[in-house]
């Protein structure tokens, strides 16, 4: 046994000290190590949703007592599960983030079965109380006030008001942010038109560029999307001299003359939530969802190109709706075919889950599902 | 709906045609080298991914795009050669190898990849034909990039140089008949080998056109098999270099239909058009490979004849 020597006892003694004096429940969660595990679908450097949770792990990295290991490309398919597995019994992972839609059904809530001392935050899926089991959770951000937000800039920033928007796959999380892009846009002028393009998968940055040079040569000058990296579209509007608004990271430093503004996870806030949680022994919270106002997403700073005018009408619609005074879908809303979809004096909030289900283009859309 | 403006339409096809068109011409012209000489080469895929990482990684390094095309060029080329080398073995099938070498390619391009995600390398210059233009779209349209003259001269050059030089004849030869060019004395292996690498050489500059210039960024999922369907390409081409080029342009056109009608909008059935290169594939495959029919000018060593 070695002797206790008079330096490592006033270090303890200081260490017990230290801790005596700070709140009982906070030194007792920093002082709880957890091992945390991060999955992702694609490269987490890619410019887009990948690189968004990333960023957000980064920071959860440097809390104190927190270890966090990271797996990348990993796909939606069984070797999902033997990444959870290996993150669990190697590395002893208490909680797990795999952050990609199609992990939830069947692979997390598999192996969240089989590992009930575990906890598992899937993000973007619909987790139900009876359903999938306790361990297992779902947090998801309101983006579509983001894109809304992008729309109100880039409806001031058109001067040909035709806008344009690369999307994947027609599913509701895409048709929301889309409609919320082209809503925004026409609240600043209703005779503004968006065009979108299905490229029909996450990442096909060949068809991605093909699609922006289409939009472009349409007369569209302002082009977002919603597909995994934004790169691609982004470095193409910028080459040939178009306006682009951002999502998922800021892709800020891609174009810095048409970069206007662009809609960001900010995954830190579920992510710390979850940690937090672990640490402290609390129970664990199976179902969050936020928007600009709990943290969950935010704004890219505005590019230089964009007017004070753009700036000042964007700003007011994004403190109301930090003050939740702002609904993006209030009725009437009409479907491109002309079709009510929204009936006059309707008011969808943010958590209503008609929105979860969407499956039209708002009238302006140029474009079929 | 808004009138649809087929002049947009026709320009945005054209132009699709050889933007996205190029890489399939310098895949389709090597694969085309490769199985003159007897052998087939799917790792073109994997190469093509290497070609794109590795061009894109050394003109970042050097700020220089045309020596990140040379190295893009000299990686497939080392690829090339070792698929040449390793199925000169006895019993090595080379397609099964070439399986294993799209597998080899991805997984060493992503590997080494990953530091270059984020930077931004210059890109291949262009040429710009439109300048007479007023229209920017027609600018845009005609600013081709220097690597598809290159890669219609060295069409011309490969379809003159099959038929009328002693080495295209010689590589014809043991394409068609390897126990005959052994008895003249020629050495089938290393020909074959020779032209593998020649051909992973142009299959790696197709892979710098992607990533220098056209969509022009690194990222993992650039290639989506555009290697494997310029093989099919060879096929559809008759191993005709001057049929790869018109084959090329038609697929590089079919790549781009599908955003530029959704853009002019016609937007119904878009999942058809986004799936029409794969369709001509297929038809192709038909057409020329029907039980009754039999391959007419494909090379006579090739596996898939013997």
């Amino acid at each position: 046994m070695p002797i206790l020597n008079r330096r490592s006892f006033i270090k303890a003694a200081g260490v017990l000290g230290a801790s005596a004096a700070l709140p009982v429940n906070l030194a007792r969660a920093a002082d709880k190590p957890v091992t945390v595990g991060f999955i992702y679908v694609g490269a987490k450097d890619d410019f887009g949703y990948n690189q968004a949770h990333a960023e957000a792990a980064a920071i959860i990295k440097g809390l104190p007592n927190v270890t966090v290991i990271e797996e990348e490309n990993v796909p939606e398919t069984v070797a999902v599960q033997r990444s959870m597995e290996a993150m669990i019994r190697q590395d002893g992972a208490q909680l797990i983030f795999p952050t990609s839609f199609g992990y939830f059904d069947p692979h997390v809530i598999k192996v969240a079965r089989k590992y009930p001392e575990v906890r598992f935050a899937h993000c973007g899926g619909l987790w139900q109380k009876g359903v999938h089991p306790d361990n297992a959770g779902s947090f998801f951000g309101y983006i579509d006030e983001g894109q809304y937000l992008n729309g109100v800039v880039a409806g001031h920033m058109s001067k040909s008001k035709k806008l344009g928007f690369v999307a994947a796959k027609p599913i509701p999380q895409v048709l929301r942010n889309l409609n919320a892009f082209t809503l925004g846009a026409r609240s600043v002028d209703p005779e503004i038109t968006t065009t979108v393009i299905f490229t029909g998968d996450w990442s096909l940055p060949v068809k991605e560029a093909e699609a922006a040079n289409s939009l472009i040569d349409q007369g569209c000058d302002v082009l977002t999307c919603h597909v995994d990296g934004p790169k691609v579209l982004v470095e193409t509007a910028e080459k040939r001299g178009v306006m682009t608004c951002g999502y998922h990271a800021s892709q800020a430093a891609l174009a810095p003359k048409g970069y206007l503004t662009g809609a960001e996870w900010n995954w830190e806030t579920p992510y710390r939530a979850h940690v937090m949680a672990l640490q402290s022994g609390a129970p664990m919270n199976n179902f969050m969802r936020g928007g600009l106002k709990e943290g969950f997403v935010k704004t890219s700073p505005y590019g230089p190109a964009v007017s004070d005018a753009a700036k000042a009408a964007a700003d007011a619609v994004k403190a109301s709706m930090l003050k939740c005074e702002f609904s993006i879908f209030t009725g009437p809303i009409r479907n491109n075919a002309g079709e009510v979809m929204v009936a006059e004096g309707t008011v969808l909030t943010q958590t209503d889950v008609v929105l979860e289900r969407m499956d039209y283009l708002v009238e302006g859309v140029r474009g079929q599902i | 709906m808004a009138e649809i403006d087929y002049s947009v339409l026709l320009l945005a096809l054209l132009a699709g045609a050889i933007r996205v068109g190029t890489p399939f011409l310098f895949v389709s012209l090597g694969e085309c080298l490769t199985e003159k000489g007897g052998r087939i080469n799917l790792g073109l895929e994997g190469i093509l991914v290497v070609g794109a990482m590795s061009g894109y990684a050394v003109a970042y390094l050097t700020d220089s795009a045309w020596l990140g095309v040379l190295a893009a060029g000299c990686a497939g080329g080392a690829l090339g050669a070792f698929h040449g080398v390793i199925c000169s073995l006895p019993r090595v099938n080379d397609i099964a190898f070439g399986i294993a070498l799209i597998l080899l390619g991805t997984g060493l391009a992503f590997f080494f990849g990953k530091a270059f995600i984020q930077p931004q390398a210059p890109s291949l210059p262009s040429i710009e034909l439109g300048a007479w233009s007023d229209d920017a779209r027609v600018r845009s349209a005609l600013s081709v990039n220097v690597l598809f003259f290159i890669g219609v001269a060295l069409t011309l050059l490969m379809h003159w140089g099959l038929r009328a030089t002693r080495w295209g004849l010689v590589l014809r030869l043991v394409g068609d008949h390897a126990q005959s060019a052994r008895a003249l004395g020629y050495r089938p292996a290393l020909v074959r080998t020779l032209a593998t690498a020649g051909g992973g050489f142009l299959a790696g500059v197709g892979g710098a056109y992607l990533s220098l210039y056209y969509p022009g960024s690194w990222n993992e999922g650039l290639s989506s098999g555009q290697g494997l369907m310029a093989v099919a390409l060879v096929i559809f081409a008759r191993w005709q270099p001057l049929n790869c080029l018109w084959a090329a342009l038609l697929f590089g056109a079919s790549g781009a239909v599908g955003p530029a009608l959704q853009a002019v909008g016609i937007s119904s059935g878009y999942y058809l058009f986004a799936a029409m290169p794969y369709a001509l594939t297929l038809l192709v495959m038909y057409l020329s490979c029907r039980p009754n029919q039999t391959l007419s000018g494909a090379p006579g060593e090739l596996s898939l004849n013997r």
